[in-house]
C-alpha cells in the first residue's frame, strides 16, 4: 500500500519531466540541432559544484514564491500579486536595514520582519478588497502590481535613493556588516572542494528551508491550517464547520503576502546587500508555475524550484557550445508546467478509481452476509 | 386500445449504494399528457434521463412507438424522436433565439448554415404551434416563461413527437404557467405526446390525462386524473401505510434546548423566506418539520447554525441568545449539523475520512489541543466512530469520494453523534442512502434521542417523520402552518397541510 503510493506520488512528476524533455526534444530537431548534444551539455556543466551553487541561489527565492503562492493556492486564493509584493518588501526592508545599526543577528531579524510586514500589508489590501467589496484577487492583485511597481520605481528615485552614489545605477544605501546573511561556503567546502570564481551559497536557503517545514506543519498539525486546507477542499462544508470564509480570506493572504516578503531577501541580504535597478524581478509570476509543478505540497514546490534553478544555471553553457539556442529551456519550463498539471490529474484519477474499487471490495463482503 | 408512444417495462437502475429506479413500468399513450409524480428522489428524473439516452438503465425494456430501442446517447433518442426540455434551461445566452434553435442541428448549404432556411423553418414552426417567437432576440433578455418556449422549439424543431419536460413549472410564476399549459395543450391537439415530471398535485390535476406516481424508486400506480383528488395523490406519493406506532415512549422532560420566537429570515428582494416562525424543542425530543421543497425548511436550518443571518426573532439555546454568534461558537455551543448535501455541506470528499470524520468539530476535543490539530486523538476518535456507525470502508486514509452515499451519510451522523451534542439539526438524514444505511441512521437518531438529545428533522419523508418524531410542524411559504401529534396524523393529514389544500 505505501509503496504503491509512493510510486503514484513520484509518476507524476517523473512523468511530466520525462515527457517534457521529448517534446523539447522535438523542437530542438526541428530547429536543426542535436537534442541529444544539448542535454549532455548542460547534463556537465549542470553537475559541476559552481553550477549547484547557482543552481541553490537561483531557487532558494524561487522557492519562497512557490510557497507563497501554494499558500493561496490550497485554499483556492490566486496571489497573483506576490511579484509585488516582494519588489515592494525588498526595497523597503533594505533600505530599514542600511538605515539601523543593530547587533548581527537581530539587524538580519529586522530587516526580515520589515519584509514580511510589507508583503503582508501589501497582500492584505488585496484580501480587504476580496472581503469588503467582493473584489476578486486576481483582479486586484494583478493591479496592485503595477502600483507597487509604479511605487517602488518613485521612491526609490525620490526618497530612498543613495545620494552618496554618484553612478547611473540607481540604489539604496548598503545594509552594513552586521545586517548581512553569512553564506554557507565554509560548510560545503568542508565536503568537496574550494569553490571558485568566487560563487558563494547563500545562507538564505536556510530560511527557505525552515518556511518550508513550517508550512507543512502548518497545513497539517495546525488548526487554522485544517481550516485553510477545508476551504480549499469545499467552501461550502468549511464554512458548515465553523470556518469564517472571510476571516479565511483575511489570513491566507496576510500568510501568502508575508511569505512573498522574503523573496527578495536571498538577493539583498546574500549578494548585493542593496535595492537597485539590477534587483533580479519576475521571481513572482516564476513561483506561480513552480507551485504548480510542486502541486502546493512543500516538498513539491521545492522539486520544482531546483528544477527551474537548475535548467537557468546549467542553461548559459548553451551560448558557449555548440549551437543549441539557450531559449530552449524555457520552452522545456514551460511544457513541464503544462505537463505537471496533466500528468497529476491522469494519476489522480487512476487513484481515485482505485480507492473506489478497495471501498466497494470492503462494502461487499458483508451485505452479502447480510443477504 | 390506443397505441402506445413509449413503454417502459422492468426498467431498474442502481447506483453505488441507491437503486434510483426499481422495476419502474411507464406507459404513454400517443397523444397523451402524462404526468410522473413523485417526492424529490423517487426516481423521476432518473428514469426521464434513461428515457433521454443520458443514462441507461441496468435492466428492463424500452419500447417506442411499439420497437424495442436501446439509446446510448441523447441524440439517438432524438432519431426516434424523442425530445426532453431541462429543468435548468440549456441555452446560450449570448446567443439570438434562432442561434440557440439551431444549434447543433444547422440547415447548411454548401457547408455554411443556410441563415434564410432556419429562420424560415422556425417561423413555420412558431406559426403552426401558436408560439410567439422573435427569432433575433438574443436569449440574455427574455423572460424565464420565454427562455422554456424556446427549449420546446428547440426540441420541436429536431422533429420531437415526445417531449419529456421535467419540472417545467418550478421556475414558472403563474401566469406563466398558464401559458405554458396552453402551449402543451396546443401540442397535443397537434398530436404530440408529453411527459411532464412535477411534484405540485393541483396543476398535474390541471393538465394531465394520466397520472403515474413513483415512490422510492418503484411505480406505485397510474391513474386518472378524474378519479383521484390532490389528497389521495399525495398520499400515493408518499406512501399510505398508517404510521408506525411510536414504540419509544416519549421521554422530553420540559427543559427546552431550542427556543425559536418569531425568527424570520428574508432573501436578497427582501422577502421573507422564513416568517416569524415559533418553535421550541425540547430536550429528549425530535420534532418534525415537515412540507413540501422550499418552504422555508432550508433557511429555517441554515438560521439555527449560523449559515444564514436571521432578520428577526430571536433564537435561544439553553436560555442563551445565540442569534448574532458566529457558526463556529454556535457548534461548540453543542449543535450537530446533518447537512441535506452531505457532499456539498458536509464532507471534504478528496481528504481521508479521519480529516471528515473532525469537520466541524476541529476546535475541539479529542480533535485538537490548543491551536494545534491532535492526529492520533483525531484518528482514533474516526476509527471509533467507523466501528461505531458501521462506515464500510478499506480503512480511515480512504478518501471520502470513494464511499458509497450511504456510507457517506453514516459517517456524517456518527461524527455528529460522537461529539455528543446539545441539539442535532438533521436535514434529510436518509436521502438517497439504500435501506440498510436508513435503518442504521434511524436507529442511531433514536438512541440519542433516548439519552435527551434535541433533534430537529427536517425531511421530506413523511413516514420517517412519522415514525420518530414527537412532535410535527407543518412549513408552509415559510410559516409554520400546524402542529400535529404523530400518533394521530396520517401522511395523508400532513400532504394536505402541505400543500395548502386545507387552508
Amino acid at each position: 500500500m505505501t509503496v504503491r503510493r509512493i510510486l503514484m506520488a513520484a509518476a507524476a512528476p517523473v512523468g511530466a519531466i520525462v515527457f517534457s524533455v521529448a517534446i523539447s526534444s522535438v523542437v530542438l530537431m526541428i530547429a536543426g540541432t542535436s537534442p541529444l548534444e544539448a542535454w549532455l551539455e548542460m547534463l556537465s556543466y549542470g553537475t559541476r559544484l559552481e553550477t549547484l551553487v547557482t543552481t541553490a541561489n537561483r531557487a532558494t527565492p524561487l522557492y519562497l514564491a512557490g510557497i507563497a503562492v501554494a499558500i493561496g493556492f490550497r485554499m483556492n486564493l490566486f496571489n497573483i500579486g506576490v511579484e509585488g509584493q516582494y519588489v515592494l518588501a525588498a526595497l523597503l526592508s533594505a533600505s530599514v536595514g542600511a538605515a539601523v545599526d543593530l547587533p548581527a543577528a537581530l539587524h538580519v531579524a529586522l530587516i526580515m520582519l520589515v519584509a514580511m510586514t510589507v508583503g503582508s500589508l501589501f497582500a492584505g489590501v488585496a484580501g480587504y478588497l476580496k472581503v469588503t467589496r467582493g473584489v476578486h484577487e486576481v483582479i486586484s492583485t494583478i493591479m496592485l502590481n503595477a502600483i507597487a511597481l509604479a511605487a517602488v520605481g518613485y521612491m526609490l528615485r525620490h526618497w530612498l535613493i543613495d545620494d552618496a552614489d554618484t553612478s547611473l545605477n540607481m540604489k539604496t544605501p548598503e545594509i552594513p556588516p552586521s545586517g548581512r546573511f553569512p553564506n554557507l561556503n565554509g560548510i560545503v567546502e568542508t565536503f568537496t572542494r574550494e569553490i571558485t570564481r568566487g560563487r558563494e551559497l547563500w545562507g538564505f536557503i536556510l530560511v527557505a528551508v525552515l518556511v518550508g517545514v513550517l508550512f507543512h506543519l502548518f497545513l497539517t498539525r495546525t488548526r487554522v491550517g485544517y481550516d485553510l486546507r477545508a476551504t480549499g477542499l469545499n467552501p461550502f462544508a468549511a464554512e458548515a464547520s465553523g470556518v469564517d470564509p472571510k476571516a479565511m480570506v483575511m489570513r491566507t493572504m496576510l500568510l501568502s503576502g508575508a511569505v512573498a516578503g522574503l523573496i527578495g531577501l536571498p538577493e539583498v541580504l546574500g549578494n548585493s546587500y542593496k535595492y537597485d535597478l539590477a534587483f533580479t524581478r519576475g521571481l513572482g509570476f516564476t513561483g506561480i508555475a513552480v507551485a504548480l509543478v510542486g502541486r502546493n505540497h512543500p516538498a513539491g514546490v521545492a522539486i520544482g524550484a531546483l528544477l527551474f534553478g537548475w535548467l537557468d544555471s546549467a542553461a548559459p553553457i548553451l551560448d558557449v557550445v555548440g549551437d543549441t539556442p539557450r531559449e530552449i529551456v524555457s520552452i522545456l519550463q514551460g511544457v513541464v508546467v503544462l505537463s505537471a498539471v496533466v500528468s497529476y490529474e491522469v494519476v489522480n484519477r487512476v487513484r481515485r478509481s482505485q480507492e473506489a474499487r478497495d471501498a466497494a471490495a470492503a462494502t461487499r463482503p458483508k451485505q452479502e452476509l447480510e443477504a | 386500445m390506443t397505441t402506445l408512444a413509449v413503454e417502459l417495462s422492468g426498467i431498474t437502475k442502481r447506483f453505488p449504494g441507491v437503486v434510483a429506479n426499481d422495476d419502474v413500468n411507464l406507459r404513454v399513450a400517443e397523444g397523451e399528457i402524462h404526468a410522473v409524480v413523485g417526492e424529490n428522489g423517487a426516481g423521476k428524473s432518473t428514469l426521464m434521463k434513461i428515457l433521454y439516452g443520458m443514462q441507461s438503465a441496468d435492466e428492463g425494456r424500452m419500447l417506442v412507438g411499439g420497437a424495442e430501442v436501446a439509446f446510448s446517447s441523447p441524440s439517438e433518442a432524438i432519431e426516434h424522436g424523442i425530445g426532453m426540455v431541462h429543468q435548468h434551461f440549456m441555452l446560450a445566452d449570448n446567443l439570438t433565439v434562432l442561434e440557440n434553435v439551431v444549434l447543433g442541428a444547422e440547415p447548411r448549404r454548401r457547408g455554411l448554415i443556410d441563415r434564410k432556411a432556419a429562420r424560415r423553418d422556425l417561423e413555420a414552426l412558431g406559426a403552426s404551434y401558436g408560439l410567439d417567437i422573435h427569432p433575433d432576440d438574443l436569449v440574455e433578455t427574455l423572460e424565464v416563461g420565454e427562455r422554456q418556449r424556446v427549449e420546446i422549439i428547440k426540441v420541436l424543431y429536431r422533429g420531437a413527437r415526445v417531449l419529456i419536460l421535467d419540472e417545467p413549472t418550478a421556475v414558472l410564476v403563474p401566469q406563466e404557467v398558464e401559458e405554458l399549459f396552453r402551449n402543451l395543450r396546443e401540442l397535443k391537439a397537434r398530436g404530440h405526446t408529453i411527459i411532464f415530471i412535477d411534484h405540485k398535485l393541483e396543476e398535474v390535476l390541471a393538465i394531465a390525462d394520466t397520472i403515474t406516481v413513483l415512490r422510492h424508486g418503484r411505480t406505485v400506480s397510474t391513474v386518472d386524473p378524474a378519479d383521484v383528488t390532490a389528497h389521495e395523490l399525495a398520499e400515493l406519493m408518499v406512501g399510505s401505510e398508517l404510521p408506525t406506532p411510536s414504540t419509544e415512549p416519549r421521554v422530553a422532560d420540559d427543559h427546552v434546548t431550542l427556543s425559536m420566537r418569531d425568527l424570520s429570515v428574508v432573501d436578497g428582494a427582501d422577502r421573507p423566506t422564513l416568517d416569524r416562525v415559533s418553535l421550541d424543542v425540547q430536550r429528549g425530543e425530535i420534532v418534525g418539520v415537515a412540507g413540501v421543497e422550499g418552504n422555508g425548511q432550508g433557511e429555517l436550518v441554515e438560521a439555527i447554525l449560523g449559515l444564514r443571518q436571521i432578520s428577526g426573532g430571536r433564537l435561544l439555546l439553553d436560555g442563551e441568545d445565540i442569534g448574532r454568534w458566529p457558526v463556529r461558537r454556535r457548534r461548540e455551543a453543542g449543535i450537530g449539523y446533518v447537512p441535506e448535501d452531505r457532499q456539498r455541506r458536509g464532507l471534504l470528499l478528496d481528504a481521508p475520512l479521519w480529516e471528515n470524520a473532525m469537520l466541524g468539530h476541529q476546535t475541539m476535543a479529542p480533535y485538537a489541543r490548543g491551536p494545534f490539530l491532535d492526529r492520533s486523538g483525531a484518528r482514533s476518535a474516526a476509527t471509533r466512530i467507523v466501528e461505531d456507525f458501521d462506515v464500510r470502508t478499506p480503512g480511515i486514509d480512504t478518501s471520502a469520494r470513494a464511499l458509497s452515499g450511504g456510507n457517506q451519510q453514516k459517517l456524517v451522523v456518527g461524527r455528529e453523534m460522537a461529539s455528543s451534542p446539545r441539539l442535532l439539526v438533521a436535514a434529510h438524514p436518509t436521502r438517497g442512502i439504500d435501506v440498510g444505511a436508513q435503518a442504521a441512521v434511524w436507529e442511531d437518531l433514536r438512541t440519542a434521542r433516548r439519552d435527551g438529545l434535541s433533534v430537529l428533522l427536517v425531511s421530506a419523508d413523511l413516514e420517517e417523520l412519522i415514525g420518530l418524531a414527537d412532535r410535527l410542524v407543518v412549513m408552509l411559504r415559510g410559516r409554520v402552518v400546524a402542529e400535529l401529534d404523530p400518533a394521530t396524523t396520517t401522511p395523508r393529514i400532513l400532504g394536505g397541510y402541505m400543500t395548502g389544500a386545507d387552508e
